[in-house]
């Protein structure tokens, strides 16, 4: 019967070493690499040039450190602020928004209330404002899924809409600085983040949020409550938990982030209020939370690492002639390698004909649930 | 013909990584032959059927069918070979209507022709004795029903070697004996039949056969009409074990919780409970028997404070404290003041337990909220837990292993030994058995007893009558959400108790009055029969 064993079996595996875990997503990120080499290739450049010319734009130069670091900053703070929101398993989507409505409170006392408090009073009310908009703005969703069951992933969605609609509005009319320029003015230096090492200290703070995030999320109360509520709303129920306070708390913590994450790009980079203020940092962090599976401190190396690409494009297009857009393609297949990589962390593949023995140990586990993945053992090829 | 077995297993090993799920089983199984597969959690009966159902792939040995060696790698193959399993989950889109869900993932050629699907449905399920409505959709349906459904699909799919996991252990006695017929209607029909199950009465009364496995070996394959409940206990435990359950009088007994008045309707304004009075005392166990749905589940959660109470009074007499008005408080406070409820949902996991965390996250879900501070406090649920894996023997790799990877017998264990270690003085347990093999089932029935015995005011409810009459001091029974009486369970006899969970002011109020009469009638002959294979 050998002939008809199937040639490539799948086993769900566990327990894999952490040493093999990390070799495997090397491995993957390498492979990424090699794709992304015979992209450029294509594209008519020279894989190893544009490798180089990426990390030299990126990391050669401090200008380049600082640049790399002012983009990942507003990432990283995005991804913290989907966290506890993701575990809770409630789908925002509307970081965009909330840093759009966090950015235009900040800008109001910027722009209206300079004279009116010294400067460190000011960034702290820009700031504190820019959270409770943010908190606000994630918090209107969360109060119709809480309360009607509304789907949040649409909704959310459609608050960025709004959001972006509003400073549209404002930045065409109301707070327009010289008619018909469209642009809102510029701040005054009072309003404008303090740099640390010639970075605004914005990234002072989401160091800080990373660590405060992380044991919200392991050691506190309402990191476990939300951690119950993200398996089962009927355990969290049964366990005395306010359904409807939890999802509404982490909603307006994680619109709140956003929020602050608006101010710090509005004051700390911008200098002033742009439409695109958040330029899709908000669907971007998605991609970070997911990538660290939740995980803050993975954030700051994902974070880096996708500001590190975007700042390398930008330098080879300007050097080299290679168009930005060839990076995202990049970008896009390292993403793939990485998630990909996951299911050879999971999975193991047994080729016909080196079976393990049966009765020796091997690193798979029996998941106990009957039937639960017929996928577990599945033909590839006959 | 005869001598060409419709499957036969040849030396079958399978194992998950140190784990030997199967160890060169030998087994076969004839056409027109219900099979029991019997073994206790973890012996490798549902991995045994996975390999023949194409979900697993056996490290080691042949599978047969009909004498001819097969190598089946993927469902489809199993299909292809006339074999069909339903899964004690069942596996059905809800969205669907149940002939979609039927002829979902056949690949017939043209349209996809809604009449006849129905038409062939409707014929298969006249055939063998089914109840369906062909155009019924799935998230409409009770667990039965749902069954039925699976059921029809892998007959549809041509399937002559069924293999059922588990199929009684959500049904209703009635619903059972229905399930029965139609498995007899099969067997005449020449179809093979393998039923996994814990229920030692349904094995007797079903198959003809009975295959015991022990941990992942096979045992013996002994003829039902050659074998004793006990003996297959034995073959199945490996050695020998008192199926009694010891039951000390009550000491003592003091009104512990006294509910007045109770009436409670569900989110769709249907009544649920309807001016339910009932006094459960400290020292003995209250069991709650009823058909499937007459409110044991509602008033458990309305003790529990899960439920909102139309009307009514829930009394608490903790010991040494003066007596205090349940309704109105919320979960928390009355989980603080020792009411403890200890929840077994269809899907074990759905509500009690959180199935990603191990049994010290599972521990916390009763402290979390303990201590001042913002932070919680996990040393006492890591104590708790090494407790309780050490009282009730659970067998987990480590306290931290998600707990929805453990065994069925070994989920429960967590549950209820949580409950029990808050020190409750009130302890209500719902189908806590649910899906147990006997030992572990016994574990409980004897946990609950020390309960007792400690003077805690004990609710149980169960599905099992026999139980409920060996186990429980008294027994209230239920019916469409009225009490109908409650009984000496040292006294009462199962008839009587059959009679009053149909008992007459509910067949007035109900809109089938003859369903119900027949499902008595059902239940209290299915309890004689019983009797006389004892």
């Amino acid at each position: 019967m050998t002939e008809k064993v199937p040639l490539i079996r799948l086993a769900k595996r566990e327990d894999m070493a952490r040493s093999r875990i990390w070799l495997i997503r090397l491995l993957a990120f390498v492979l990424a690499l090699i794709l992304g080499g015979l992209v450029f290739v294509i594209a008519g450049a020279d894989p190893i040039t544009a490798y180089s010319t990426m990390v030299a734009g990126s990391l050669g130069k401090v200008t380049g450190i600082r640049q790399v670091v002012k983009v990942a900053v507003p990432l990283l703070g995005t991804a913290l602020a989907l966290a506890p929101c993701f575990a809770m398993r409630y789908w925002n989507i509307g970081a965009e928004g909330q840093i759009t409505m966090g950015a235009m409170m900040a800008s109001f006392f910027a722009l209206k209330m300079v004279n009116a408090m010294p400067s460190p009073v000011l960034l702290i009310v820009m700031g504190i404002s820019a959270a409770l908009m943010g908190a606000l703005w994630a918090g209107i969703p969360a109060f119709f899924k809480a309360h009607w069951g509304t789907n949040e992933t649409l909704f959310t969605l459609m608050m960025n809409y709004i959001a972006i609609g509003i400073v549209g509005w404002l930045q065409g009319g109301p707070w327009e600085g010289k008619p018909g320029s469209q642009i809102i003015p510029m701040f005054d230096e009072k309003a404008v983040l303090p740099s640390v090492f010639g970075v605004h200290i914005g990234w002072i703070i989401v160091l800080i949020l990373t660590f405060l995030m992380y044991i919200y999320m392991t050691k506190t109360k309402h990191g476990y409550e939300i951690a119950v509520l993200g398996e089962s709303e009927n355990t969290a129920r049964y366990a005395g938990m306010d359904v409807r306070r939890v999802m509404l708390r982490t909603a307006c913590l994680s619109g709140g982030i956003a929020g602050l994450v608006g101010f710090m790009i509005c004051s700390g980079a911008d200098e002033t209020l742009y439409q695109t203020v958040a330029g899709g940092v908000g669907f971007t962090a998605i991609t970070v939370t997911w990538l660290a599976q939740l995980n803050p401190f993975a954030m700051i190396a994902i974070s880096l690492l996708l500001a590190i690409l975007s700042k390398g494009a930008s330098t080879i297009q300007t050097t080299m002639g290679v168009p930005a857009s060839i990076s995202d393609i990049i970008t896009g297949i390292i993403l793939l390698c990485m998630l990909g990589c996951e299911f050879f962390i999971n999975y193991k593949m047994i080729f016909r004909g080196h079976e393990e023995h049966p009765l020796a140990p091997t690193t798979a586990q029996n998941t106990e649930v009957p039937g639960v993945s017929p996928e577990a053992v599945k033909e590839v090829k006959a | 013909m005869a001598q060409n077995h419709a499957v036969e297993f040849k030396g079958i090993s399978k194992s998950f990584g140190h784990k030997i799920a199967n160890e060169k089983v030998d087994l076969y199984l004839d056409r027109g032959v219900i099979m029991s597969l019997l073994g206790e959690n973890g012996s490798g009966k549902t991995t045994l059927m996975n390999m023949l159902a194409g979900i697993y792939f056996p490290d080691e040995g042949e599978i047969l069918i009909d004498g001819k060696p097969v190598v089946i790698r993927s469902p489809k193959d199993a299909f292809d070979n006339g074999i069909g399993m339903i899964h004690q989950h069942f596996k059905l889109v809800d969205v669907f209507t149940a002939a979609e869900n039927i002829v979902l993932g056949l690949k017939e050629d043209g349209k996809l022709d809604r009449r006849k699907v129905s038409a062939r449905v409707s014929e298969i399920a006249a055939k063998y004795g089914f109840e369906i409505d062909p155009d019924k959709k799935i998230y409409e349906m009770s667990v039965s029903e749902k069954q039925t459904v699976e059921i029809i699909k892998v007959l549809y799919r041509g399937a002559d070697i069924l293999i059922l996991d588990e199929p009684t252990a959500v049904l209703t006695p009635q619903e059972t004996a229905k399930l029965f017929r139609v498995l007899k209607a099969m067997r005449e029909d020449g179809k093979s039949i393998i039923l996994i199950t814990h229920k030692l009465n349904e094995v007797m009364e079903i198959s003809d056969v009975v295959a015991v496995l022990r941990k992942g070996q096979h045992v013996a394959t002994v003829r039902t009409s050659e074998t004793s409940e006990k003996e297959l206990t034995e073959m199945m435990v490996g050695r020998t074990v008192t199926l009694d359950i010891d039951r000390p009088l009550p000491v003592d007994p003091k009104p512990r919780l006294t509910v007045a008045g109770l009436t409670v309707k569900d989110s769709e304004g249907v009544t649920k409970l309807d001016n339910v009075g009932m006094v459960a005392y400290g020292g003995e166990i209250l069991g709650i028997a009823g058909i499937a749905g007459s409110g044991q589940k509602e008033l458990l959660e309305a003790i529990a404070g899960l439920r909102h109470i139309q009307k009514g009074s829930i009394i608490y007499t903790p010991e040494h404290e003066a007596p205090a008005e349940l309704v109105g408080k919320s979960p928390m406070e009355i989980k603080e003041a020792g009411v403890a409820l200890a929840f077994v949902p269809e899907d074990r996991l759905g509500m009690g337990l959180v199935g990603g965390m191990g049994m010290t996250g599972n521990m916390l879900l009763r402290s979390w909220n303990k201590g001042r501070g913002i932070f919680v406090d996990t040393k006492a649920p890591e104590e708790l837990a090494e407790k309780v894996l050490e009282n009730l023997d659970v067998q987990t790799p480590s306290i931290d292993y998600p707990v929805r990877k453990l065994s069925g017998g070994n989920v429960q264990k967590v549950l209820v030994g949580r409950e029990i270690a808050s020190a409750p003085s009130v302890l209500m347990s719902a189908y806590a058995v649910r899906g147990l093999d006997i030992n572990t089932s016994y574990t409980i029935y004897n946990l609950m007893t020390q309960q007792k015995m400690k003077g805690v005011a004990v609710i149980f409810v169960g599905e099992d009558l026999d139980v409920l009459l060996e186990l429980c001091d008294r027994i209230l029974v239920l019916c469409g959400g009225k009490v109908s009486g409650v009984v000496d369970a040292r006294k009462a006899t199962k008839e009587q108790i059959g009679l009053m969970m149909t008992s007459s002011d509910f067949i007035h109020s109900s809109p089938r009055p003859g369903e119900t009469i027949s499902q008595a009638e059902a239940m209290v002959a299915k309890s004689k029969e019983v009797r006389q294979n004892d």
